[in-house]
């Protein structure tokens, strides 16, 4: 998939990523190549350095051709094979190097925004003084107003502002950015573009928390995942298999010389390619995997610059690869599902009730309530009517503040009067430990708001239920396409909600989600996420708050947001700068398309060999058995001709495929087994049609010519 | 021409379907055996086993195997049940024949009824059929075991009990009585004098009477049905199921042929059955079938179908020209070959039993090499060279069905790889049975297959280039060439069958004139049966540890499902393109060299 067309970004970001392929990236990725050729270096890649040992065995038999003088053999072929053996090895390294090039120059980008910017740092004694980012310590608070680069990574404790992210996300509209809740996290080299925001550093200059993943990103190139190991364990199997195929070949076309030669009755023994070591290496280079050997750390590093280029910065190319293993999602409800603006709709008092009762009381325990919802409750009640001075805190009052934990908050009156709202299951708890009893009528009306996907919230005064707010959330636009593609993919998708039961049901049903989990604390949503991961699943989430850093831990794949706590970005294994929730199909996309590509490119390159033999093995044995002939079904031009062209089919392959290994397949949600007939039929059939045909173009192209004798 | 197959095909599939039930229900241990048999297990049964200790108990037993074998094989000249006083074989024979049986091969560098007495028949060969058989059995239980994730895999003692005297010893007996019934000997005798029909056919003694006949006679009804259900192959006659005593009719020669063929088949669907896996043990089978049917189909039409080219000739002088390496060019003709006057229409009867028809040879030729067994009723040197190609491929895939539990076992690990390769393609990690297949599988799977290619290859290549080898053939050329290649095959495959012509057979250690390359022979595939036989069963015991031990994901519709129709192909490519990629050479030196070019160089 190509994320530059993608959701995100758009033109910018697209004119951004064409730079990395740019001609001074290309040279560096050259002479990068050259270097690699050391053995300590391309021993590395066990299949490519087979290749290299090859490469040098035949330089060693040109020495001994021109010193010696072999008059049976052209020099001219030999030179011919070993250019191309080395021409193997390059393009291989070429490969390798370019996307380890890719990727730090997409580190780079990331890094550029960290340049030393000036900063109003609070002096202990109130006062601020002026000093650079560079001099700023984790701990210090700064100062920034509209208009100001944001010095350092941290968090906001004082203040709301909107803030430009462009620079780290690509993203132009602006973020908003408040002290306490989840949104509370800015970045270093973003840019306040209203108000004003007090800032407490959690990072030195140059140790924030991105600038540790980039550095991660880039040392982890040459990080293999266990996929990768178990794959290359394969390939060099591979190459070892073939080695048992080849070395006994020189003594089997040696017993058919001998007896052609008693035969034929000659003086001097008949000799044939099957007993020529340099294509015997040629024909042990054609054999090996090179072509996956070749592009194998490239499709790894391509992954990660892919995550990186949808703004997803993964801490190890593992991350990745698991992503592309989850089994289920969990998704938040609120931002993920619903616009994440839930909004005071209806007061729907108790019986006996007066309406303002409500309005007052459930404006006022929203004082603590610095979320969202809980100031629509406010904006609510006085665009019913409800006075101002009435629903001002007194002064005295105690302020509950809302915490995840407790799911409500409130306001102690100063004579201690208890005001309450929340979620109905926190408040129903909550009066029956004050000893208080519940009316009977307030199901029917949590019913009621319920049933219609609302989130019914409590309102409590003193030990007396005065009604329920009822809260609605609007359903982001398209999510239940969104839903019903990662149900494509296989993906058990799991909503989490505060909200109780029956809304839940409601939305989980409107949306097309598998399964939900309501009235979730985080301790409910770890409880939730152990017990599927013990039934052997892989689970992905999406967090932002504090309270989900353990959650996010403990998921295979943890993918936080940005905008969210250092905690949270802590303890997840990715994070998201673009702060979407709805990433997580971005990142499964990644995961799946990486290993789809690996396993494309392995399976093409072994089903590639065929053909070969059916050029080689004629070739090999022209000198003695030229019956043979009958199997060179591409009817190649000459012995020598058509092992060449095998060569050099096995060499350019490398290159024409680099875009796909660095690309990536593209993945189709098709389910596993429309994807495998798909994968079969273009890689492996395709792998086992298009050497035949590459084989036999680039012998008529030798031959035309006048390449060959 | 094509009734004897598909009449073969469908009556073993038929039985398999119930008998996996069976076989499930004995592994199992579901059973509720007669007090004295009930008795005789538990004192067989040391406990429960973790995967090592099953391992070390069934490389400690073969161990055993291999003394017990050598031991009463020396004995033979002065053991009883000898009255034609066989002496001692050859010590390199003895050291290759006690492999052979112990690893289930039964390659045979002597010739049963020339070199044995009844009593190395007795002590020697029988045991060893019934016993070495059960081994890929049991390791393929104790895979099956491990993949279900429990801890230990049962008992190796328990599991050779169970597979020999509740599967082996019934079916051996009932097919004993058939086979007695149609005229098989049972006896303690060892000769049987009878006057020929012919006067004088056997020649005339010093006083001009006429020379009786002396018929080699044993308990070769008690041999037989094992040699076959085990798949064994060891004949008791040297010319095996050729000979009207090893197989004497149409319907002993059918039920031979099903009887090699019935086990390996219903394995697979044990296999799914006890991993209540059905749907993906009928894929497997499947996939097995359609290559035997396309072995059979190969062996049948190249052989039956068609002349035999020694006998047609070439009506003109052929000309080929040799294209040396450095691009020089020698120009070769081969002269005309005038045909024999041979009736072809029926195809290439040479070295074919016809008593069973014109398909038999072919059919049982690409059966006995696809399961293992190694038995053959017609001569594997004289069928079409490209007809041959069909048994050698039975032998290098060694998993169209394959040996007992090892053709399965033979197949996991092409499925392992082919799931590890093409499986990441529906965009997962590899996973089989649900669980991650990681690199310590693959390296098992890979040191198992790692083996088979070697050990035919590499031997193939030193005797080829060696007079070891080349010393031996009984043709020149291209065929010689394959007789070396079909040795180490066979030796390699646990097959057993023989392509002939090979100076192989040093017989008794008296013999004077040994051929001289009998001894490296002997010692090459002894070797070479050795090493192919246990290090691919201990590696998947091993390979499905590690993986059974892993969590099991549930399936979702983004797991590759392992039984559908694309598993299957996936499968089939997966065993054709690397059996392909391994072999493809040698068949062209060897097979495809003699088809191709003329037989032989012109005369």
């Amino acid at each position: 998939m190509d994320i530059t067309s993608g959701p995100y970004g758009r033109d910018r970001k697209a004119a951004r990523w064409r730079e990395l392929f740019s001609a001074p990236l290309a040279m560096e990725a050259v002479k990068q190549s050259f270097v690699m050729l050391r053995p300590d270096i391309q021993w590395q890649n066990p299949v490519m350095f087979v290749v290299e040992v090859g490469a040098v065995l035949t330089l060693a038999f040109i020495v001994r051709a021109l010193l010696v003088g072999a008059a049976a053999f052209s020099v001219s072929y030999f030179v011919a094979l070993d250019i191309w053996l080395w021409l193997t090895v390059l393009f291989a390294n070429f490969a390798t190097a370019f996307a380890e090039a890719r990727g730090r120059a997409q580190a780079a980008v990331l890094r550029s925004t960290r340049v030393s910017t000036p900063a109003l740092r609070l002096r202990a004694d109130g006062g601020t003084e002026r000093v650079t980012s560079i001099e700023l310590q984790p701990g210090d608070q700064v100062l920034v107003t509209a208009g100001e680069v944001i010095p350092g990574d941290g968090e906001v404790i004082d203040g709301v502002a909107s803030v430009d992210e462009s620079a780290i996300t690509g993203e132009s509209a602006p973020v908003i950015r408040e002290a306490g809740g989840d949104r509370s996290g800015v970045t270093g080299g973003t840019t306040v573009l209203s108000d004003r925001i007090r800032v407490r550093i959690v990072a030195g200059f140059g140790e924030s928390f991105l600038d540790r993943m980039i550095a991660l990103v880039e040392g982890a190139v040459r990080q293999r995942t266990p996929n990768e190991i178990a794959l290359t364990l394969v390939l060099t199997a591979f190459s070892l298999i073939f080695l048992i195929v080849v070395v006994p070949l020189w003594p089997m076309a040696y017993n058919a010389e001998q007896y052609m030669t008693s035969y034929l009755g000659l003086s001097t023994p008949l000799t044939s390619l099957g007993t020529d070591v340099p294509t015997l290496v040629a024909l042990l280079v054609c054999l090996i995997p090179t072509t996956i050997g070749a592009l194998l750390a490239a499709i790894g590093i391509a992954g990660m610059d892919r995550a990186l280029r949808a703004n997803i910065i993964a801490k190890s190319g593992r991350a990745v690869e698991t992503a592309g293993d989850i089994d289920t999602v969990l998704l938040d409800k609120t931002g993920t599902i619903t616009l994440g603006a839930r909004r005071a709709s209806a007061f729907l008092p108790l019986a006996g009730v007066p309406v303002r009762d409500l309005q007052v009381a459930a404006a006022l325990a929203s004082a603590g309530d610095r979320t969202p919802e809980g100031q629509s409750i406010v904006t609510a009640a006085l665009a019913a009517g409800t006075p101002a001075a009435q629903i001002a805190a007194a002064p005295g009052a105690e302020v509950i503040e809302f915490s995840a934990q407790t799911r409500m908050s409130g306001v102690d009156l100063p004579d201690g009067t208890p005001i309450r709202k929340g979620a109905p299951d926190a408040i129903v708890d909550y009066l029956r430990q004050r000893g208080a009893s519940v009316p009977g009528g307030i199901e029917g009306l949590i019913a009621e708001a319920a049933a219609g996907g609302a989130t019914p919230l409590l309102v409590s005064h003193g030990n007396r239920v005065l009604g329920v707010v009822v809260l609605q959330d609007t359903l982001k636009p398209n999510i239940e396409g969104r839903i019903a593609l990662l149900r494509r993919m296989g993906l058990r998708t799991i909503m989490i909600t505060g909200d109780n039961r029956l809304t839940a049901a409601t939305i989980a049903k409107r949306v097309g989600v598998d399964d939900f989990l309501s009235e979730a604390t985080p301790e409910a949503k770890l409880r939730f996420l152990r017990a599927e991961q013990s039934a052997g699943k892989l689970v992905a989430m999406m967090g932002d708050g504090t309270n989900d850093a353990p959650a996010l831990a403990q998921a295979d794949v943890g993918l936080a947001m940005n905008s969210g706590t250092q905690a949270a970005k802590e303890a997840g294994n990715m994070v998201d700068l673009d702060s979407d929730p709805t990433k997580l199909i971005e990142v499964v996309e990644i995961g799946k398309q990486l290993l789809m590509t690996r396993g494309a490119l392995t399976t093409f390159s072994i089903a590639n060999d065929v053909a070969k033999y059916f050029a080689i093995v004629p070739a090999l044995f022209a000198g003695t058995l030229p019956w043979l002939k009958a199997i060179d079904i591409m009817h190649l031009h000459s012995p020598t001709s058509a092992i060449l062209s095998a060569v050099i089919f096995n060499a350019l392959i490398i290159p024409l495929l680099i875009p796909v290994a660095l690309k990536g397949v593209r993945y189709r949600p098709l389910g596993a087994d429309a994807l495998l007939r798909r994968n079969l039929l273009v890689w492996g059939l395709g792998g086992v049609i298009v050497p035949f045909i590459g084989i036999k173009l680039i012998d008529v192209v030798m031959v035309a010519l006048h390449l060959v004798a | 021409m094509w009734t004897l197959p598909i009449l073969l095909l469908a009556v073993t599939i038929l039985i398999s379907i119930p008998l996996s039930r069976y076989f499930a229900w004995i592994m199992e241990g579901r059973y509720h055996a007669p007090r004295v048999l009930a008795w005789f297990e538990e004192r067989l049964n040391s406990g429960q086993q973790d995967w090592k200790q099953y391992t070390i108990a069934l490389l400690v037993f073969n161990t055993m195997l291999f003394i017990f074998g050598f031991i009463v094989l020396c004995l033979q000249p002065i053991a009883p049940l000898n009255p034609l006083g066989r002496g001692i074989l050859a010590p390199s024979t003895i050291f290759n024949t006690v492999i052979s049986f112990m690893t289930n091969t039964n390659l045979q560098h002597y010739s049963g009824d020339q070199h044995l007495s009844n009593f190395s028949q007795i002590f020697f060969i029988l045991p060893n059929m019934f016993l070495s058989a059960s081994v890929g059995f049991c390791a393929l239980t104790a895979i099956i075991r491990a993949f279900r994730g429990e801890r230990t895999l049962g008992n190796y003692f328990v599991d050779m009990w169970r597979v020999v005297v509740y599967i082996y010893l019934p079916a051996a007996l009932i097919i004993g009585v058939i086979f007695m019934h149609e005229g098989m000997p049972m006896t303690y005798a060892s000769e049987q004098t009878v006057t020929t029909l012919e006067p004088a056919s056997m020649g005339v003694d010093d006083h001009g009477q006429a020379k009786p006949q002396n018929i080699i006679v044993g308990p070769v009804a008690a041999v037989i049905p094992i040699k076959m259900l085990g798949t064994n192959g060891g004949g008791f006659y040297g010319m095996n199921a050729a000979v009207p005593l090893e197989n004497p009719t149409g319907l002993s020669n059918f039920v031979t042929t099903f009887a090699m063929m019935i086990f390996p088949f219903t394995l697979v669907l044990m296999y799914g059955r006890m991993l209540r896996r059905i749907r993906h043990s009928v894929v497997i089978y499947s996939v097995m079938l359609t290559m035997m049917v396309g072995l059979i189909a190969w062996a049948v039409y190249w052989d039956s179908m068609r002349p035999n080219p020694a006998f047609t000739g070439t009506a003109l002088a052929r000309d080929y020209q040799l294209t040396s390496p450095g691009g020089g060019k020698r120009d070769i003709t081969v002269p005309a070959v005038a045909s024999l006057p041979v009736d072809q229409r029926l195809g290439n009867l040479e070295g074919k039993e016809l008593r069973f028809g014109t398909s038999a040879g072919a059919v049982f030729s690409a059966i006995t090499t696809d399961v293992t067994c190694g038995a053959v009723n017609a001569e594997h040197d004289s069928l079409n060279p490209i007809s041959s190609l069909s048994a050698f491929t039975g032998m290098w895939l060694n998993c169209v069905f394959g040996g007992k539990g090892v053709g399965m076992i033979n197949f996991l690990l092409f499925l392992i790889i082919g799931v590890f390769l093409a499986g990441q393609m529906v965009g997962r990690s590899p996973e089989y049975l649900g669980r991650k297949v990681e690199a310590r599988e693959m390296k098992l799977a890979v040191i198992a297959l790692l083996v088979h290619p070697l050990l035919i290859l590499g031997p193939s290549g030193l005797y080829a280039a060696t007079s070891w080898g080349v010393g031996a053939e009984s043709n020149p050329a291209a065929h010689g060439f394959s007789q070396i290649v079909y040795q180490y095959s066979s030796s390699s495959a646990n097959n057993g069958s023989a392509f002939d012509g090979l100076g192989v057979t040093y017989g008794l250690n008296s013999n004077p004139n040994p051929p001289a390359e009998a001894v490296p022979l002997d010692i090459g595939t002894g070797l070479v049966m050795l090493f192919s036989r246990y290090l691919p069963i201990v590696a998947p015991i091993a390979m499905a540890f590690y993986l059974g031990r892993k969590k099991v994901a549930p399936a979702s519709l983004g797991t590759m499902r392992d039984n559908t129709a694309t598993f299957g192909f996936l499968m089939l490519g997966t065993i054709l393109v690397i059996g392909a990629l391994l072999f493809l050479p040698v068949a062209a030196l060897g097979p495809l060299a003699e088809h191709f070019g003329p037989i032989p160089f012109g005369g």
